[in-house]
């Protein structure tokens, strides 16, 4: 069952309305984006002549594609032929690749209305969106305050009503954490669901790409189109796509959830604690069985993910080397120079932190102590988790310790940035599907997200409990369009 | 002067002739334009990723079975990082601590002709990087990308040749096994074959091994027993000079027949090592395993063993006959419709290899069926063409394609063994030949022949000399 209230849904009768989407739709839309964007800069630029040309094409296009002609904006990360994809880094400000993601064809099939450019933290690396080298992009609901990272972008033009739905890419909690600061639903899936072909590699082993989207109705609808195997991704899993859309609607009588007391511990603001636990009275109200349960080596995952994520980051941004493409150094004394200039004028502070951080922890001699023991650490969190999900169907916790917190308030101090993903990183770790489903407002009137989180390939079950959820709580935002 | 053990251990990379790259669609090729088989996964483009080719896999098995090697069942790659222009993931994707075959052997003859096996450490599979190329008389390189993503097999040899001779027979082997598999055209000059020496000298009878020299840019077979040979003779000198060996990477200079040093071991790079993330683990199958080994084709010695049992050949006939596996079948095809298996390998060593090396071809490639071979033997054999003239045929074979059969006709090449149409020429060689004659009855046996070489030329060679020596003698005595 869809929800009358689906903003693609809604999306879709406007074009109903106006079918000639390549010349008035399009103009509207472009102009809507531009003003809303001057305060909150959730792209990262807009380019409205390949927004244009493929409006024409989608026109042509019958009218049966499931996304005919919805807008939905893709982070700066994801691969579209022809397009700048450049990571918001110096590095690749003039890079187009040859070549489209799986997702972007997967949406160009669907008849989607592909706009490229949504901001986000250089190359995924920070949980503010502050570290883009086009600058910050700002929280719709208080423009003070970061929309979350690194797809802030992504969370912060589906709140603000630019694109009906986004595509972001989650390494940490990149969907999930904007999405809660923002007040929309953001889905990372399980890990080999949605082809990484195209996608900006940070850490090959943790990255997936989701959606961002206004409610879960639509969440569902996404992940229809983007998930399947792909054989140019050999982490993709050949494993059939169910109708997520028909886990709507239905009932969670019996649905035990697991809330794992190691995420109710020290750090989390007493604002998101209620929230999270007033939700957790909503799913008991509305039959689900609720279970106290123990994930014993959570308190271990924020440093296993800084071993790994910076591990692989430092070998992924190894390519940037200023020989084939992207930023050169200008005049370069010789190979090495070549090399260590275009490096250190092109990466931001945060990018270089992390392959330090990895080439050391990969180092021969330090590899044993770091990388080796944080793999077998990463084996007991997924253990934790799978051993949960013997008892429980999903697992519900906070999403972020903190609401959306001031920018440049966290900028002087990495490790307090990288607490913010504390409670979503374990899920990439274990590869597991989560999502993040609104669940009101703190006192400092900032959304507060429930993260729900299922066993691998158990996406149909966020989409039950966030959906049951979602209708009961009414928390789901009355559209404005 | 003090006696040394010289200790010496190969690393040798084998392309494998697949169809596509090990890790994208690309056409593996030789030779091609600069930059034209390539695409976004090989040029190692932002959001590509790595899919492995399930031949390169299957050939890197064959050649792991056919070293007798075990083979390693789950399948795990990783990544070797290092900056250079020739790489442009500035990673390498590789095997670090699960090779996909390890614990095999390589058997060669000694000098003495004893068998000596020398023990495969591991094999592994990687892609191979670009090719720079400098000497363009600026101030740059030009990076060639087409070879990127070839895939290659890295066979590590255990530290346990002996000499350079050694070390030479050694690769020869093992050039002969990959090329008998078919997964490897082993150019050296092309670079499908590559090889890097390890050097070190101890002690004679000592247990512990000395420093370790290993030396780079061995281009050719030559090369390698070349540069052992200069090595141990350095190496030799410092340490009678009670100098110590410096671990280090020395290039091989072949003009100057020099190595000189290239880095220390200081120097040399952590290439931090992890699993690669894009690529997932997997198990092999036993029954690839099984089917692949099944299918394996008749090794060297093997072939060799039973040519010896089947056909009763000489060793030295044996070594030639099977140094290439086109040689062998195209032997056994032609002796398969004319078993004369001697006068085929005489054939073979003698004329095929002759014209085979003068083509720059191999024996397939030259035109000649062993239908048509068979053919040409057996008229030689049989006494219907002269030997000589057989070896016309073979040429014009080679060189017209036209058939053997049609070629002795059109050329009236049939040997005159009739002795009515001998008569006339012999009688004209006694009379014109008095000298001979005489010292041919007083006892001179080589008078005779030369009598026969006389009546060969008058008939223009289509004589058949037995027949014309017996006429003669008959004549005379």
């Amino acid at each position: 069952m869809r929800d009358e209230l689906s903003c693609i849904d809604v999306c879709r009768k406007w074009l109903e309305e106006k079918p000639e989407i390549s010349s008035r739709f399009v103009r509207d839309l472009l102009a809507h984006i531009k003003r809303i964007d001057q305060d909150i800069k959730a792209f990262a630029f807009i380019d409205e002549r390949r927004v244009t040309e493929r409006a024409a094409k989608i026109e042509k296009l019958p009218r049966d594609k499931e996304l005919r002609g919805v807008p939905v904006g893709i982070k700066n990360n994801i691969c579209i032929k022809g397009s700048l994809t450049t990571c918001c880094s110096r590095m690749l400000e003039t890079f187009r690749p040859v070549y489209d993601a799986h997702v972007i064809e997967k949406l160009y099939s669907e008849g989607a209305l592909v706009i490229e450019g949504l901001n986000m933290d250089e190359f995924a690396f920070g949980s503010s969106c502050e570290t883009s080298c086009y600058g910050p992009t700002r929280n719709p609901i208080d423009t003070s305050r970061i929309p979350g990272g690194s797809s802030g972008g992504a969370a912060a033009a589906v709140r603000a009503g630019e694109v009906a739905a986004s595509i972001g890419s989650d390494t940490g909690g990149s969907i999930r954490q904007p999405a809660s600061m923002c007040g929309v639903v953001g889905l990372k899936p399980t890990y080999g669901r949605v082809s990484r072909y195209g996608l900006i590699a940070f850490a090959s082993s943790l990255d997936q790409i989701g959606p961002i989207t206004r409610n879960v109705a639509d969440s569902a609808l996404m992940l229809e189109v983007l998930s399947g195997y792909d054989k140019r991704d050999s982490t993709s899993v050949k494993i059939d796509v169910p109708k997520y859309t028909e886990s709507l609607g239905k009932d969670i009588k019996g649905v035990r959830i697991g809330v794992p007391r190691e995420y109710f511990l020290e750090g989390i603001s007493s604002g998101v604690r209620r929230r999270v636990e007033e939700a957790i009275d909503v799913l008991r109200e509305l039959g689900a069985e609720i279970k106290d349960v123990s994930l014993p080596h959570t308190k271990y995952a924020v440093s296993c993910y800084y071993i790994i994520a910076p591990a692989e980051a430092s070998s992924n941004l190894a390519r940037y080397d200023g020989a084939q493409y992207g930023y050169r150094a200008k005049n370069p004394a010789d190979m090495t120079d070549m090399y260590i200039s275009s490096r250190n004028e092109a990466f931001g502070e945060e990018v270089k932190r992390r392959i330090l951080l990895g080439t050391y922890s990969l180092s021969s001699g330090y590899y044993g102590e770091y990388y080796l023991k944080a793999q077998k650490v990463r084996t007991r969190i997924s253990e934790d988790f799978h051993s949960a999900f013997k008892q429980c169907d999903c697992l519900v916790t906070p999403t972020s310790p903190t609401t959306a917190f001031g920018i440049g308030e966290k900028t002087m101090s990495p490790i307090e940035m990288y607490l913010s993903d504390i409670f979503t990183i374990p899920a990439n770790l274990a590869g597991i599907p989560a999502m993040s489903v609104p669940c009101g407002i703190a006192e400092n009137d900032m959304p507060v997200g429930l993260q729900i989180m299922a066993g691998p390939f158990r996406e149909e079950v966020l989409m039950k409990v966030a959906h049951a959820f979602e209708r009961s709580s009414g928390h789901e935002e009355k559209l404005r369009v | 002067m003090a006696e040394y053990d010289t200790v010496i251990g190969l690393e040798t990379h084998v392309q494998l002739s697949t169809e596509t790259k090990v890790f994208c669609g690309c056409r593996n090729v030789f030779g091609e334009k600069p930059n034209s088989c390539v695409c976004p996964v090989c040029l190692g483009h932002p959001g590509t990723l790595p899919v492995l080719n399930k031949k390169a896999f299957e050939h890197a098995i064959k050649v792991a079975l056919a070293l007798d090697c075990s083979v390693q069942r789950v399948i795990k790659f990783d990544r070797k990082n290092y900056y250079y222009p020739d790489l442009p993931k500035n990673y390498q994707i590789s095997q670090y601590d699960m090779p996909i075959a390890y614990n095999g052997i390589v058997s060669i003859r000694d000098g003495e002709g004893n068998t000596k096996n020398i023990g495969v450490t591991r094999a592994h599979l990687e892609e191979d990087a670009g090719k720079l190329i400098h000497d363009t008389g600026g101030s740059f390189s030009y990076v060639d990308l087409n070879r990127t993503g070839t895939p290659l097999l890295e066979i590590v040899s255990e530290p346990e040749m002996n000499s350079p001779d050694e070390a030479y027979m050694y690769l020869v082997e093992l050039k002969r096994i990959v090329k008998y598999l078919g997964v490897s055209d082993c150019n050296m000059e092309e670079g499908s074959l590559r090889c890097d020496a390890n050097i070190s000298l101890k002690p004679g009878g000592a247990e512990e091994l000395g420093s370790k020299v290993e030396i780079k840019n061995l281009n050719s077979f030559k090369a390698v027993r070349e540069a052992i040979v200069y090595e141990v003779l350095r190496q030799k000198e410092i340490l009678d000079d009670a100098g110590r060996i410096a671990q280090e990477t020395r290039l091989w200079d072949e003009k100057k027949g020099i190595t000189v040093s290239m880095r220390s071991k200081e120097e040399a790079q952590d290439y931090r090592y992890f699993p690669e993330p894009d690529l997932v683990p997997f198990e092999v199958e036993e029954s690839l395993i099984n089917s692949i080994k099944k299918d394996l084709p008749e090794l060297a010695s093997a072939k060799s063993e039973r040519f010896r049992r089947e056909y009763g050949l000489p060793e030295k006939d044996l070594e030639i006959l099977i140094s290439e596996r086109e040689t062998a079948d195209f032997f056994e095809d032609t002796v398969k419709i004319y078993p004369a298996f001697q006068h085929v390998s005489n054939w073979i060593k003698g004329e095929m290899l002759m014209h085979v090396k003068e083509k720059g071809k191999d024996i397939n490639s030259l035109g000649v069926s062993p239908e048509e071979f068979a053919e040409i033997i057996e008229m030689s054999v049989s006494g219907r063409i002269s030997a000589l003239s057989a070896k016309e045929v073979l040429k014009k074979t080679i060189e017209t394609g036209e058939k053997p059969s049609s070629i002795v006709e059109k050329g009236s090449m049939e040997q005159l063994s009739d002795t009515g149409m001998l008569e006339d020429i012999v009688t004209r060689v006694v009379s014109e030949n008095k000298k001979s004659v005489n010292d041919y009855r007083s006892g001179k046996e080589a008078a005779l022949s030369f009598l026969v070489g006389q009546v060969m030329r008058s008939s223009k060679g289509k004589a058949n000399p037995k027949v014309a020596g017996e006429m003669l003698r008959k004549r005379i005595l």
